[in-house]
């Protein structure tokens, strides 16, 4: 099985299981999907500058200065900042969720269960 | 206006301003409100020179790190972004001065922290957007200003904010992940992100990366469209935006225009109609979903059980017309969309403030659409929002209705017309309906025992921000022609992409002034002009 192969399913396995802890509207599972779903991202960014191993990325005069012979540093580049961003973006998120727990005393994204469910009438 | 560095300025300016107010927001309140205010005021003046030199046609290009244009980040300026860096400042400049109205219980920018701060940030987000031409740098905008209204939209907390927040950021946050796919996608077919050069490149590929190139363009779509407000993608907004402060929410209204200003750039640049395999990505989809969008928000708008959720879906009508206009696709629906930009955005940003006046005088009923006390303001109160309600129902005489006659006229010549000439017109008399009602629930049926509950009086700064943004209708109304023309300049800009990308990738490095091989020393390595 090629490399190209292998990462291409761990990424739709990384994707898929984000998106599905993204629709279970549990705060917890929101982040957590939410942090699958960008470490996905990040892979697929810097997989755009496809698979190479052994390729310098700096030009240093030593090899002829085509792609051929180095990697391309722009995806690193990129995502260097979608990480940054990510990142930061989950601390976010957790803080708000902290406090909506705090102020709603629940953890549904609604910050009440649906009206009619079991866990509603538990609450009550 | 020989100064080069004109372009950047509309980024730098609020950049600068916010940090200055960091510092200072806590120990100086009121310096940091008037710096704040003359920050968003010169925001404003360098957006109107800016139009004025753009206005003659020309795109004008920046590079930032003075990097010729494919290999580093390059600015771009034409008339859309003169047009809508413009708007963004009357809007922020009505938005800021209302915030800071009022006595010290009653500023709406002292119920939390860092108000102003944020409030600069994103209107650096704000002009970023508008004038980036390159695709990662444009996500690096959204960022910006997404993460400045996530603050914003918090501002002054409560459960209910914190409750739309949470759907909110999660949204936006599935949102860029999206962009960042798309953006990759794109990068890793053409090998570039400058949107010039996507421009060409896209253009030229070859078909075996037609389907990868497609999906990363309509996936754009989508990104754009959540960003826009477009059915389905929609659902988060009234909540959001209901919950927002109301001067926050007044300059949200010009964040779902960035949407709306990405899929116009986009898809007449690139994904366009010489976008060669993916030529007219777009078209089949945004003319049903636009036309969806509008209908469903007319019922939402006729459901809404308190007027600032109304608002809310008269911005996701307008955001549907827009997506629907630009998805028609020849020169004149585009034309009439960025007309009837202006004037929804406007009568959007009114409406929310002058809801926040409604609620402020009828103490716990707020702004409810049910009978009940009102205080002393009743009678102007009542005669702007009928004013805002003409502009918003596209009646006469205000810009409204001439924008949405340009869009009926212009969508004669296309095939959806019937479709867009019954739908626009029925959704714009529920719109009506629904104005109409909630306007003689709130000030045509007083509650008998007069004794108005705990009203807080309208300041003279509020009447100031209010009545700014009216001027600027009625500006928009008496200037309908200049404006037609500037529009419809703009649009034909639009679809001369040539222009753009000449302008873009011709832009040349400015020469250092010490040459840099003093700096470094000199090394063998190859030359560049």
């Amino acid at each position: 099985m090629s490399i190209e192969l292998l990462l291409s399913i761990g990424l739709g396995v990384l994707a898929a299981s984000g998106v599905w802890l993204l629709l279970r509207a549990r705060v917890f599972d929101l982040i957590v999907g939410l942090t699958l779903l960008s470490y996905a991202v990040n892979v697929f960014i810097f997989l755009t500058g496809r698979v190479r191993v052994g390729a310098p990325p700096i030009v240093d005069g030593k090899l002829a200065p085509t792609l051929a012979s180095y990697a391309d540093p722009l995806p690193q580049a990129l995502v260097l900042t979608a990480i940054v961003i990510s990142f930061a973006m989950t601390a976010l998120i957790l803080v708000i969720a902290l406090r909506a727990n705090a102020e709603t005393g629940s953890d549904h994204v609604d910050g009440a269960e649906p009206a009619g469910t079991e866990a509603a009438e538990r609450g009550r | 206006m020989s100064w080069p560095h004109w372009i950047i300025v509309p980024v730098v300016l609020p950049l600068l301003a916010g940090a200055a107010l960091l510092l200072i927001e806590r120990g100086r309140p009121a310096l940091a409100a008037r710096l704040s205010l003359l920050a968003t005021a010169a925001q404003l003046l360098v957006a109107i020179s800016l139009a004025a030199l753009a206005a003659d046609g020309s795109v004008r290009a920046y590079l930032v790190g003075n990097w010729s244009a494919p290999f580093g980040i390059a600015l771009a300026l034409d008339r859309l972004s003169a047009l809508l860096l413009v708007l963004t400042g009357v809007i922020a400049l009505a938005a800021v001065a209302y915030a800071v109205a009022g006595d010290t219980n009653s500023r709406l920018d002292r119920r939390g922290p860092h108000f102003h701060a944020l409030f600069q940030f994103q209107l650096m987000g704000l002009a970023g957007a508008f004038l980036t031409a390159d695709l990662f740098n444009l996500f690096v905008f959204f960022e910006v200003l997404l993460i400045a209204s996530y603050g914003l939209l918090l501002h002054a907390a409560g459960v209910a904010r914190l409750r739309a927040a949470i759907h909110y950021v999660s949204f936006n946050l599935a949102g860029s992940a999206l962009f960042l796919i798309a953006a990759s996608a794109l990068y890793g077919i053409t090998g570039t992100l400058n949107m010039a050069d996507l421009a060409q490149r896209v253009a030229q590929l070859p078909p075996e990366s037609a389907q990868l190139a497609r999906s990363a363009g309509l996936l754009l779509l989508v990104v754009f469209c959540v960003k826009a407000a477009l059915l389905p993608l929609y659902f988060w907004l009234p909540s959001t935006y209901g919950a927002a402060t109301a001067p926050v929410a007044a300059l949200f209204a010009i964040m779902t225009k960035v949407g709306v200003y990405a899929v116009a750039r986009m898809y007449t640049l690139v994904f366009g109609a010489d976008g060669g395999v993916a030529a007219n990505l777009a078209q089949p989809w945004l003319p049903v979903l636009g036309l969806g969008t509008i209908a469903l928000a007319a019922v939402g708008a006729l459901a809404a059980r308190d007027l600032r959720g109304m608002i809310g879906y008269l911005v996701i009508a307008s955001a549907g017309t827009l997506l629907l206009a630009l998805g028609l696709g020849s020169r004149d629906t585009v034309a009439a969309a960025l007309f009837y930009l202006v004037n929804s955005t406007l009568v959007i940003a009114v409406l929310y403030l002058l809801a926040d006046r409604i609620g402020a005088q009828r103490g716990e009923h707020g702004d409810a659409l049910a009978p009940g006390p009102f205080g002393a303001e009743r009678s102007w109160l009542g005669t702007a929002y009928f004013v805002a309600a003409v502009a918003v129902g596209g009646l006469p005489p205000l810009a409204g209705f001439l924008g949405k006659s340009l869009l009926l006229a212009a969508a004669l010549d296309t095939s959806y017309a019937a479709w867009v000439w019954t739908i626009v017109l029925t959704s714009g008399l529920a719109i009506i309906i629904s104005m109409v009602r909630a306007g003689s629930r709130i000030f045509w049926k007083p509650f008998e025992p007069a004794a108005p509950a705990a009203a807080i009086a309208t300041s003279s700064i509020h009447v100031l921000a209010l009545g700014w943004l009216f001027a600027a209708l009625l500006l928009n109304t008496a200037a309908a022609g200049p404006l037609a023309r500037f529009t419809g300049a703009a649009a034909q800009q639009l679809f001369e992409r040539r222009a753009y990308i000449d302008a873009v990738l011709g832009a040349r490095p400015v020469p250092p002034a010490v040459p840099i091989r003093a700096i470094v020393g000199d090394k063998p390595g190859k030359d560049k002009p």
